[in-house]
């Protein structure tokens, strides 16, 4: 009774492995092609999944299993975020998928799985945790892009996903070990204490640092480490593309958090050099190619490298305020992603994918609705207010400015205008031009409820953005109280 | 609040409320209802304004009618609105405008027209927040978002070269607006957590150099506004493109936002600064003044034509504040409110003449006195005002900016003076080809003269120009406490050396 007690924090993870392993059995039963069991069987554990979390949640840090799993609130946060942010891929992808055959319970099933990868990795405090959630969750990435057999993009996309993606983990791998060798602990804590207080090899430390962060760019799709992003954005189905690009940035966020600041703070003077290179050249790269292409979701994918960009000037600047910044941007993030990648998905067909910016022209005449809808996306996207692209940038750039990255921050900012001409151009596609076709838009009752809802939160969220900053800022202040 | 309600929020609530409304009306159907509503909302937005004039304390230089909520507290933002005797003057500019710039697109906009009318009293809003923040993040983001309606409006209704004119003139203003952001998050730094713009007034900027940086930063986002000098070039292309009312309210008062940044950010924030740049500033605008007005006098367009004389009388504007006395600043302003008048005057009599001819060049007129003899006398008022007639309101800012200069240095005064000579040239030459001679061509033999809407327009029109000219007290009056106390601010050194 009392050990049943004392797993309150692992309740969710234990639930959602439960109800995976169900699904995939109860799937075997389901014969019905559009498979509507099982989907509402899965949003119904992801909801299980929230108020769980919830409820078990409690003030202060919890550990588990000898230090190897930590519950805090941030990892509460993130994880009530995940879950949102996989339950909207579903709905958003729900018709898409079922229009390519793509809507089974093996799809759903490894959305789960990679969502219990993501919530070990937000919640792991050792490296080997950490390690293994990343992995579940890059396993069953590949697979839900490799789902499309018959395409062959699809299947190039999944194997260079797969091939760098496990080169990635090889260098995380290696870097931990050298931590391991130069600290003596695979626990994040003790590392940092170690650093702090011990006389570690700092040759040892620093380049297993290198390793570590170079590994971190690479999931985070940071430049020089971005090669597969493009790639596999445009390759994969529009809805896996969805999910590779929204919740996973909120698991990365949490695990450069854990490992980046929790372990490894002391070493902050070195990997706050290498970040803001990282920064540097993913805005610049990210931006700048992003104007040469006329793939949409390429464009998203070089607009992702951007961002990630941006995110990392909050986490170098490394004071609390700066790491608060950063999990707000990976939150707006998400969500403006969440509503670019459903727009796509709505605006496709059975046997027409709308990924090319011309599918954009003239939509304000075809559905003024969903134009203001993606309007409002490229401008939060852009940074422009009042919608809350503009605060997650400005909090950001307020925390650098705060620690002196005076010409960080200006260049930051002359990148972003950059990136506001590629948005901009969508905005002039759909208002500006004449649409090319007249095809009536198949409008899904559910999506098309959920990207209003999404368009106008990132509108309403733009006019008060004081309460998810906030909510924000005081989770990671929370969980760096040792 | 004086009359127990947040008045402020109500000035720039209420068209945007209206806007939405309009856009709720749908698609082309109901355009006439959309016209309706848009209608009532303009003069209705108008119509709250007026208790800010009648019930404005012309002694005081503090901020009236201010309202003050918590909106961000992490970062110590705050809903913060109010006004001085100069920002109070462009409110009511602004919002008189809307309602002419809804008449004047009653006919002539045939597509979408919920989501033109939409655009312009949302914009409407937004400019009054501008006008009206006392909170730097505040006046950021209405600063900003006043852009996505006029990128709509010049992209979707414009001319045919109107992509680009819109493109160009987003990311001209965004750079500006990004290299002010900066600047604003540097000043909050500085000054321990504030965002509070009255604040900024009167914390310590005491190095020269941070002045210097600050200036610039401000400059970027505040000259491509105006538009000066070096920075101009987006103007001519975002007028020509734009439909007639969009040009009007990118004249009338999207450039006076610019001008506003100046005398609210620049000047009393970066006081030294603003001293130790002046002459470069005062060179820029005389360049202004000098070479875009004979710039405007080669001008085929005749939009482009007003559009270049805008920027000349701007040079005006620019050059009054830089000069840092009484006569060059009230100058300034009333040269600003002037030229809201006129600009906005001239672009409604060009759209009249484009509505029926479909053309903007001047070869394709002669004549049309003769058969608009009502439109020939209105245009003839403000092209005289563009000029700096005495008696009309043009006037009265030039005459009061040559005077200040005098005061400063003979040779300003006499650069800014040949305006009075460029400014008659290029506005009564391109009158007479337009207006005088035998009729040119078909076109012109079909015209028909303006109806009771467009008189209506006129007429109010000009009687703001006749009123300001022939008596300015009222303008003047209301700005002299606050324009005083920013004098007497701005010889503050920041800066002890």
């Amino acid at each position: 009774m009392n050990l049943l007690a004392s797993l309150s924090p692992v309740y969710a993870e234990i639930f959602l492995l439960v109800m995976v392993s169900a699904i995939l059995i109860a799937d075997l039963f389901i014969a019905n092609h559009t498979k509507t069991l099982t989907y509402l069987l899965v949003q119904l554990s992801l909801l299980g999944c929230s108020l769980i979390t919830v409820a078990t949640h409690q003030d202060g840090i919890a550990h588990l299993f000898n230090h190897m799993f930590v519950d805090d609130m941030m990892s509460d946060v993130l994880k009530l975020l995940v879950y949102l942010s996989v339950s909207m891929m579903l709905v958003y992808s729900r018709s898409y998928l079922l229009m390519r055959g793509l809507f089974t319970g093996e799809f759903m099933a490894l959305a789960l799985f990679a969502t219990l990868g993501m919530m070990v990795m937000i919640s792991a405090s050792n490296f080997l945790t950490l390690y293994l959630g990343l992995e579940l969750l890059a396993l069953s990435q590949y697979a839900m892009v490799a789902l499309q057999r018959d395409s062959a993009v699809a299947t190039e996309a999944a194997m260079k996903y797969f091939i760098l993606g496990a080169m990635a983990s090889g260098f995380l791998l290696y870097g931990m070990s050298m931590l391991y060798g130069a600290t003596g602990s695979l626990d994040v804590n003790r590392i940092s204490q170690v650093i702090q207080h011990g006389a570690p090899n700092k040759t040892l430390l620093v380049f297993g640092l290198v390793f570590i962060v170079s590994g971190l760019a690479f999931k985070l799709g940071a430049v020089p480490f971005h090669m597969w992003v493009p790639d596999v954005y445009n390759g994969a189905p529009t809805a896996m593309t969805m999910f590779i690009g929204t919740a996973p940035k909120l698991a990365a966020f949490a695990f450069v958090m854990r490992i980046l600041v929790e372990g490894m703070q002391p070493l902050m003077i070195d990997w706050s050099g290498m970040l803001m290179i990282l920064a540097v050249l993913s805005m610049a790269v990210g931006n700048i190619t992003a104007i040469a292409q006329t793939n949409i979701k390429r464009m998203f994918a070089y607009s992702t490298i951007a961002h990630m960009g941006f995110l990392l000037i909050g986490v170098l600047s490394g004071t609390i305020e700066g790491y608060g910044s950063s999990m707000f941007y990976a939150v707006v993030y998400v969500l403006m992603s969440l509503g670019g990648f459903g727009m796509i998905m709505l605006l496709s067909r059975e046997g027409f994918e709308a990924d090319n910016l011309n599918d954009f022209k003239g939509l304000n005449q075809r559905s003024p609705w969903l134009a203001f809808m993606m309007l409002l996306l490229m401008f939060s996207m852009a940074g422009v207010p009042p919608t809350v692209g503009f605060y997650a940038k400005f909090s950001v750039l307020n925390a650098a400015i705060q620690t002196g990255h005076i010409t960080l921050v200006v260049m930051a900012v002359l990148f972003s205008l950059i990136g506001a001409f590629y948005y901009l151009r969508i905005v002039k596609l759909m208002y500006f031009d004449t649409p090319e076709s007249h095809e009536k838009i198949n409008i899904q009752p559910d999506s098309s409820l959920l990207i209003s809802i999404n368009g106008l939160a990132v509108l309403a969220l733009g006019i008060l953005p004081g309460t998810l900053m906030t909510v924000c800022a005081v989770s990671v202040q929370q969980s760096l109280l040792h | 609040m004086i009359f127990g309600y947040p008045l402020l929020s109500v000035v720039i609530w209420l068209p945007i409320i209206f806007g939405l409304l309009v856009l709720a009306t749908g698609n082309d159907r109901n355009a006439h209802l959309a016209r309706v509503i848009a209608l009532v909302g303009a003069v209705l937005s108008f119509l709250v304004t007026l208790p800010l004039y009648t019930g404005f304390d012309r002694m005081t230089s503090a901020m009236q009618f201010v309202v003050r909520e918590d909106w961000i507290t992490r970062f110590n933002i705050h809903y913060h609105l109010g006004v001085d005797g100069i920002s109070v003057l462009f409110v009511l500019l602004n919002s008189f405008f809307t309602p002419l710039v809804v008449i004047a697109g009653w006919k002539v906009i045939e597509k979408r027209v919920a989501q033109y009318m939409a655009a312009f009293l949302i914009m409407s809003g937004l400019v009054n927040g501008v006008f009206a923040s006392l909170d730097a993040i505040l006046f950021y983001v209405f600063w900003e978002a006043m852009l996505i309606p006029m990128f709509i409006i010049i992209g979707v209704w414009g001319g045919p070269n109107r992509v680009y004119a819109a493109v160009k003139f987003f990311l001209f203003t965004l750079l500006g607006s990004l290299l002010m952001l900066v600047a604003l998050l540097y000043l909050h730094q500085q000054s321990g957590g504030s965002f509070e713009i009255l604040d900024f007034h009167r914390m310590a900027m005491p190095s020269l150099s941070a002045q210097i940086f600050v200036f610039i930063a401000f400059f970027m986002a505040f000259s491509v506004k105006v538009p000066m000098f070096p920075v101009h070039t987006w103007l001519p292309d975002a007028h020509v493109e734009a439909p007639t009312g969009g040009s009007v309210v990118l004249a009338a008062i999207m450039l006076k936002v610019g001008a506003y940044g100046f005398i609210r950010f620049s000047m009393p924030i970066v006081p030294d600064a603003s001293h130790y740049l002046a002459p470069v500033m005062i060179a820029l605008s005389l360049i202004a003044v000098v070479y875009i007005g004979l710039v405007a006098l080669t001008q085929a367009d005749m939009k482009k034509l007003v559009a270049y004389s805008s920027i000349s009388h701007m040079g005006f504007v620019t050059l009054g504040f830089f000069i840092f006395n009484p006569y060059g600043m009230e100058g300034a302003l009333l040269q600003m409110i002037s030229h809201g008048f006129v600009a906005g005057a001239l672009f409604l009599c060009i759209g009249v003449l484009y509505d029926r001819v479909h053309s903007r060049q001047i070869v394709d007129y002669g004549g049309v006195a003769n058969k608009m003899p009502v439109f020939a006398a209105f245009f003839m008022l403000f092209a005289m005002s563009n000029s700096g007639l005495p008696g009309t309101s043009g006037f009265v800012g030039e005459f009061m900016v040559i005077m200040g200069a005098v005061k400063v240095n003979f040779w300003y005064a006499f650069a800014a003076a040949s305006t009075l000579i460029f400014g008659a040239a290029y506005t009564l030459w391109m009158y007479k080809r337009v207006i005088f001679g035998a009729v040119a061509n078909d076109h012109v033999a079909h015209l028909h003269d303006i109806g009771t809407r467009e008189k209506i327009v006129f007429a109010v029109l000009a009687v703001s120009v006749l009123a300001m000219g022939l008596y300015p007290l009222p303008f003047a009056d209301i700005m002299h406490a606050s324009v005083n106390d920013l004098l007497v601010h701005l010889a503050t050194p920041k800066v002890l050396n």
